[in-house]
């Protein structure tokens, strides 16, 4: 064999290489890279599954546009938009104002989504636990170290509450799980603000520090007496026990998507412009106390215009037609009001001077 | 290819004739000096790599060492949301699961790289050999998985009980039996690290000429005499090149140990208290920052990694130079 023979071999495989991966036919007929607009994400995990679903059915809808989305992270996802290194960006937890004021421009937060924070724990008889802010805050701090402590008795007469020791279990990577938990704790809780405070990162005073939702699920599964908190979609996959809560209006509410809409649903009189919204320890009577918005990031002055209407009509899409996927998988839907308010601020989107969506 | 290959030589002799001197050791001398170069080429990169990451870490952790000063390496706290802080606790936490690692690792792995090199027949020696190098080559987050589903379960209803029954009374031994903490870590490290530190210590040890063990067989020494006294001596610096290696892999390893060492920041005497360790919690906090402090400080952590595997390297080279410095009968005794 020559050489000029086995150059002209590796260039065959090559072409044919090139030709095998596009989806079939659909890909054949057109040329994929002249008309295809791709818009690319980065940020939060948690909304991770809905995102890729809804890359999907919008690919189907819109053949020529993509979703490219990764998930590395809430604080990732800010880093990225900030430098300008992605299309949109996603984080569970609302930017600061700190975060905001070193931006190149004003940047959008459209809630996409609801997401709950649940309490899980490892009790064999495995009752169903009604907890309350100051026992959670209590259990957390190290104060309640029992589970066999009248505190706990008390609220759940009835159930079989073993002597066991309580052992914590905390998330040790940065997450915006930790962000709400522990927004929810300084919110309700005076000794849990003045001693550890929120963030995504926080030095629990007691207890084992799990990685990622699976780490703390481990951590639960495997060590009897354990309590943590997981995201309600993780916990219903692994199959763990959660708590009920008492809200604001003191009803013990347990998490599911109809209590974390009613959460969102509740807050309408207070939404602030920016959508900049804290939803623990939400007012409303259905109301489930650890839920929480996640968003997408945008700037409001798109750079370019095709690429920016593209934007805004996917997101328009994700708030109206996208909500439907969303059970499924296990989050909640936006409440019609939250979507209203989502609706002015997509109108806000601009390129060179002129709105991206039209009325 | 058949056809081409007769031209080679004959290339060669053109380019050999061109000077029109018979020079034939000419081309040799060129072709060793870009060879050497190639090399110091290769070489250097590894050189340049490491010293610019310790340029960017040190770049990048700017604010933390500003804010702190020389107190972060000895500072006893983390709280990001507090701004505070502190290497130390990840500084302890790290030495002492790679440190008990080794200890675990080092003699297991040491006598199976006897049986493999010395004692076990080809046979045997092989396919264990190869068994070996596989464990080598399992991902840590398996690693990390068995950990926290079958070691810590065990750890904690099983040995931690009998150790503090037994042990208790020493404060490396006291505390709730959880599972999670150093000795979990330190375990999985130490199954980890063995199999690269088993390997290259058989290679070394095959490395050793045969004529020094049949010299002390024919003199009369046993088996165990011989690989005592006429080849552990001779691959002693090589050895302690495998347990180096062992050290490295523990010192950086994330995954596995984020799974099962309980990530707390805190000091604790205590073998069975949880603990956190300077990679595991860069890997768990990075991603997630975005206060700048905050990441200047898991920089500097970065920074202070680099110091701590230098530091301990130093350490090990001087402590063989040392023994080997002993007198010979001190050696032996």
């Amino acid at each position: 064999m020559t050489s000029s023979s086995i150059i002209a071999l590796g260039l065959l495989a090559l072409v044919a290489g090139c030709q095998q991966p596009g989806e079939g036919d659909a890909a054949r007929s057109r040329s994929p890279s002249l008309d295809t607009l791709t818009l690319r994400g980065a940020g939060a995990t948690f909304p991770y599954p809905l995102y890729s679903k809804w890359a999907a059915e919008y690919q189907k809808l819109y053949p020529q546009r993509r979703l490219d989305y990764q998930s590395i992270g809430s604080g990732g996802g800010i880093r990225q938009i900030r430098e300008r290194t992605v299309d949109f960006g996603a984080s569970d937890v609302a930017m600061t104002d700190a975060e905001l004021a070193g931006t190149p421009g004003p940047i959008l937060h459209i809630p996409t989504t609801l997401g709950a924070v649940v309490i899980s724990y490892h009790l064999d008889a495995a009752p169903r636990l009604k907890l309350t802010p100051e026992l959670v805050a209590g259990i957390f701090l190290g104060e309640i170290l029992s589970w066999s402590d009248p505190r706990i008795a008390e609220l759940n007469r009835g159930s079989p509450l073993p002597d066991q020791p309580i052992t914590v279990s905390y998330r040790a990577d940065g997450s915006g799980t930790t962000a709400v938990f522990t927004e929810y704790l300084t919110k309700v809780s005076e000794p849990w603000r003045a001693r550890v405070g929120a963030g995504k990162s926080v030095r629990f005073p007691v207890g084992l520090g799990g990685k990622g939702n699976e780490g703390v699920a481990g951590q639960i599964k495997t060590t009897p007496g354990a309590i943590g908190y997981v995201e309600l979609a993780y916990a219903k996959q692994a199959g763990l026990a959660y708590a009920s809560l008492r809200n604001q209006a003191g009803r013990f509410i347990a998490p599911s998507l109809e209590s974390i809409t009613a959460a969102a649903a509740g807050l309408t009189g207070a939404l602030p412009a920016d959508l900049r919204a804290s939803l623990v320890d939400a007012p409303g009577d259905a109301a489930y106390p650890l839920s929480a918005f996640t968003y997408v990031l945008v700037y409001q002055a798109q750079d370019d215009a095709v690429k920016g209407r593209a934007l805004a009509d996917f997101l328009w899409w994700a708030v109206h037609d996208g909500q439907t996927f969303g059970a499924a998988l296990h989050y909640a839907p936006l409440p019609h009001e939250v979507v209203v308010s989502v609706e002015a601020r997509l109108h806000s989107l601009r390129a060179g001077g002129q709105p991206l969506l039209q009325d | 290819m058949q056809p081409l290959e007769p031209s080679k030589p004959m290339t060669r002799l053109v380019t050999r004739r061109r000077p029109g001197r018979d020079r034939p050791r000419r081309e040799g001398d060129v072709a060793d000096r870009r060879f050497r170069l190639l090399t110091a080429a290769f070489a250097s990169t590894s050189v340049v790599l490491l010293g610019a990451m310790a340029l960017q870490l040190a770049r990048a952790s700017k604010p933390a060492w500003r804010r702190f000063g020389l107190g972060f390496i000895g500072g006893q706290h983390w709280d990001p949301s507090r701004e505070l802080y502190g290497a130390l606790p990840f500084i302890v936490g790290t030495v002492a699961s790679s440190l008990l690692a080794l200890l675990l690792a080092i003699p297991v792995a040491l006598g199976v790289a006897i049986l493999l090199a010395e004692l076990a027949p080809g046979r045997l020696a092989r396919p264990l050999g190869q068994l070996v190098e596989l464990l080598a080559a399992i991902p840590s987050v398996v690693y990390g998985l068995w950990g926290l589903f079958v070691l810590v379960p065990w750890l904690r209803v099983t040995v931690q009980p009998a150790l503090v029954e037994t042990l208790g009374a020493l404060p490396l031994f006291r505390g709730t039996p959880r599972g999670f903490g150093v000795l979990a870590a330190g375990l999985v490290l130490a199954i980890m690290s063995l199999p690269s530190v088993a390997v290259v210590g058989r290679d070394v040890l095959r490395a050793v000429p045969a004529s020094h063990r049949e010299g002390a067989l024919a003199l009369g020494a046993t088996r165990w005499e011989a690989v005592r006294l006429a080849v552990l001596p001779q691959a002693r610096a090589g050895l302690v090149g495998a347990a180096l290696l062992g050290l490295g892999r523990a010192l950086g390893e994330t995954m596995a140990v984020a799974m099962v060492i309980g990530n707390r920041p805190e000091l604790s005497g205590s073998l069975l208290s949880p603990a956190s360790t300077l990679a595991s919690v860069v890997a768990n906090e990075f991603a997630e920052a975005t206060d700048s402090l905050h990441l200047a400080a898991l920089s500097a952590l970065g920074l202070v990694l680099f110091g701590v595997t230098l530091l301990l390297n130093l350490a090990a080279r001087l402590l063989v130079w040392q023994v080997g410095r002993l007198p010979d009968g001190a050696r032996r005794a």
